[in-house]
């Protein structure tokens, strides 16, 4: 096993690569411009396609378009590039198409900062374009782990045929860590596979053939219908597909929900409190949509009090809440715009909801 | 020998193929309304039409078809 | 008997919505049967707009692609990427190509995407219901300019084919119209050109057509007729913009 000490954004680049990714549009934004310089690099080497595009707006169209032909395509911004995505994010839900979006969260509202942020948690896990629809969305907290689930990420978002969102931040993106990189996938699109896709018709062809890549159904009736399908594929992906970490919380009285990140400066804390006594863990989402409710429920089962700890206004907190009712109370530290908690910050925290219990 | 032919429940009555006709073949029939309730075109002097396709090319629902002998 | 003309089977058996005299259906059929003539079947990919031809993917007997208002040209840039030996064409209307859609057009254009554009410019938002278009002439009274198109605070028409022959990557743009059963004869031709260019890998083509909309102009089919050719040519000439092959 090969460490290699990589970027974030570059070895993000480099894992949807290797995960089969071969068409990139995208539209350069701080702080993960290095995605699209190392694609435009990387691409023509493995005779995949890198293209920049005029806007997010276009990006996420070209991504729409290319998904259209079963390719692996995948497109990455942040936030306020996010947000101008939505329209095509939107219609990529709509039309079930695979595809892979790639948010590098910094501050907002608005142009915000160009630092490391967490506010867009609500745009990503309640929908951020219009219309009942979700993404399966990962929070990784690492750039190993970020690498690990694109090896899986397009398979998800072809079983499903929906847009996987990837949610990280500006830390992720611009920090260096060792990891390890999957083999190279080499992927052909299979038109048995994906017979929705444009993979050529011709009149005189059974016409159930022809591809048709559409979320319109003026006739309300086949709109519902086109919903209640879809719906049924979000409670599958919420069956099957929750992913979360627990650190410490056997045993622990108060129990911090955080993620990405964060999560990993509340590890941090966790540890120093332990040092002095102090029965501290940590429930990590990994799926941020599917959120681990039922997991959360069991991990704070023994816990007195929960803190919530978010670089945003506690936007998670919300679906803590969701998880726990009031069984446990529920208390937020965090900073909005682009400042991350510190560890200190978190222990200080930690022992004032100690104090009042 | 020319022979046109109006798909009468095609045709939306719009008269573009009549304006187009350069030998008055065709003709709304103001007597007749057809499903979608158009006055549709009609072929009024078959003899007289020479096959230069201008109604069906100029036809938006595409319901003229010619045929020669 | 000999069959001298009838439907090609490149469109599908789905009657046209589009009012009566509506140009769509004549233009479709254009588009269609240059598809059948291009010889690509099996290896084309359409896209639709959104706006009163956005149900062209019923229409067109080929793969098909639903687009986001105004975003045909940056979708057709991702699936002619992705399968760059298919024959990829957008049709748009005016709302879609004019307004909304101004940044993927220019763009596809620039970039030289080799993919062929079908703008149909009949001055106003039909399916919306006859509102002020980009397009729409200076004085001509619409449901949101129910005085007339006021220049001095709205700016005058937009000329497409004018402003995309400026741009370097575009390769053949021409401005036709199916008013009558020369100029039918010679869009046709256009847009096989066009669609040819395209297999020879040469670079953006566009042909812009003039239709009329009857019911959101308040006339007759025949009366439109006569309106375009006495309102919208005269402001919109016909005539190849540009043509890189033209010596």
């Amino acid at each position: 096993m090969a460490l290699t000490l990589m970027k974030g954004s570059e070895a993000i680049a480099e894992a949807a690569i290797r995960a089969g990714a071969r068409f990139f549009f995208g539209y350069p934004i701080t702080p993960q411009t290095e995605i699209p310089e190392y694609m435009s690099a990387r691409m023509p080497e493995v005779g995949g396609c890198f293209l920049q595009a005029e806007s997010e707006v276009a990006a996420i169209n070209m991504v729409y378009g290319a998904a259209s032909t079963g390719a692996r395509v995948i497109t990455s911004s942040s936030s306020p590039g996010v947000s101008l995505k939505q329209e095509g994010i939107s219609y990529c839900a709509g039309a079930q198409l695979p595809c892979v979006i790639l948010n590098v969260m910094r501050g907002g509202p608005g142009l915000g900062s160009i630092q490391a942020s967490q506010g867009d948690y609500s745009q990503a896990t309640k929908g951020g374009g219009n219309g009942d629809y979700h993404l399966l969305t990962y929070a990784p907290a690492s750039i190993q782990e970020a690498i690990d689930i694109f090896s899986f990420a397009f398979d998800k978002a072809e079983q499903y045929r929906v847009p996987v969102l990837f949610l990280a931040d500006g830390i992720m993106a611009q920090m260096m860590e060792p990891v390890e990189m999957p083999e190279m996938v080499e992927y052909k699109v299979d038109p048995e596979k994906k017979p929705w896709a444009c993979t050529g018709f011709k009149p005189g062809d059974d016409p159930k053939k022809r591809a048709v890549i559409n979320s319109l159904y003026i006739n309300t009736e086949e709109l519902t219908v086109h919903n209640n399908e879809l719906q049924a594929i979000y409670r599958e992906i919420e069956k099957n597909e929750v992913m979360f970490e627990t650190y410490k919380t056997e045993d622990a009285d108060i129990v911090i929900t955080a993620f990405g990140t964060v999560a990993r400066i509340a590890k941090s804390a966790i540890n120093d409190l332990r040092a002095q006594g102090l029965k501290v863990g940590l429930f990590r989402p990994i799926t941020v949509w599917p959120f681990p409710y039922a997991q959360l429920l069991d991990a704070a089962k023994g816990a007195k009090a929960i803190l919530d700890v978010e670089a945003n206004e506690g936007q998670m907190k919300l679906d803590v809440q969701l998880a726990l009712g009031d069984k446990v109370p529920v208390h937020y530290f965090g900073h909005c715009g682009s400042q991350m908690p510190t560890t200190d910050e978190i222990k200080e925290a930690i022992l004032k909801i100690k104090e009042g219990m | 020998m020319v022979k046109v032919t109006v798909n009468e429940v095609l045709c939306k009555g719009c008269g573009l193929c009549v304006r187009a006709c350069p030998k008055q073949v065709l003709a709304l029939s103001k007597a007749k309304l057809n499903a979608k309730g158009y006055h549709p075109a009609s072929v009024v002097d078959q003899e007289a039409c020479i096959g230069c396709a201008s109604c069906a090319r100029t036809c938006p629902d595409v319901a003229i078809r010619i045929e020669k002998d | 008997m000999s069959v001298v003309f009838e439907k090609t089977p490149y469109l599908t058996d789905k009657q046209f919505h589009y009012c009566p005299g509506c140009n769509h259906g004549i233009i479709h059929r254009l588009v269609a049967e240059c598809l059948e003539e291009s010889g690509m079947g099996g290896n084309i990919v359409g896209v639709a707009p959104v706006g009163c031809s956005v149900f062209a993917y019923d229409y067109f007997n080929v793969d098909m692609v639903e687009a986001a208002h105004g975003r045909a040209p940056a979708v057709a840039t991702g699936i002619k990427r992705a399968k760059p030996d298919s024959l990829v064409f957008t049709y748009q209307g005016d709302g879609d190509l004019a307004s909304i859609g101004t940044a993927e057009i220019v763009h596809a254009a620039h970039r030289g995407e080799k993919i062929c554009t079908i703008f149909v410019n009949n001055a106003i938002y039909g399916m919306t219901g006859g509102q002020m278009a980009p397009t729409s002439l200076v004085g001509q009274k619409t449901t949101t300019s129910p005085k007339g198109r006021d220049e001095a605070w709205c700016g005058a028409p937009i000329k497409m084919s004018e402003m995309l022959a400026q741009v370097p990557g575009s390769y053949y743009i021409e401005r036709c119209a199916v008013n009558n059963n020369a100029n039918i004869i010679k869009t046709k031709k256009a847009i096989k050109k066009a669609m040819q260019y395209q297999m020879e890998g040469k670079g953006f083509c566009m042909i812009e057509v003039l239709s009329t909309c009857p019911t959101n102009w308040g006339l007759s089919p025949v009366e439109a007729l006569k309106w375009l050719e006495e309102n919208m040519i005269p402001y919109y000439p016909l005539g190849v913009y540009k043509d890189k092959e033209a010596k």
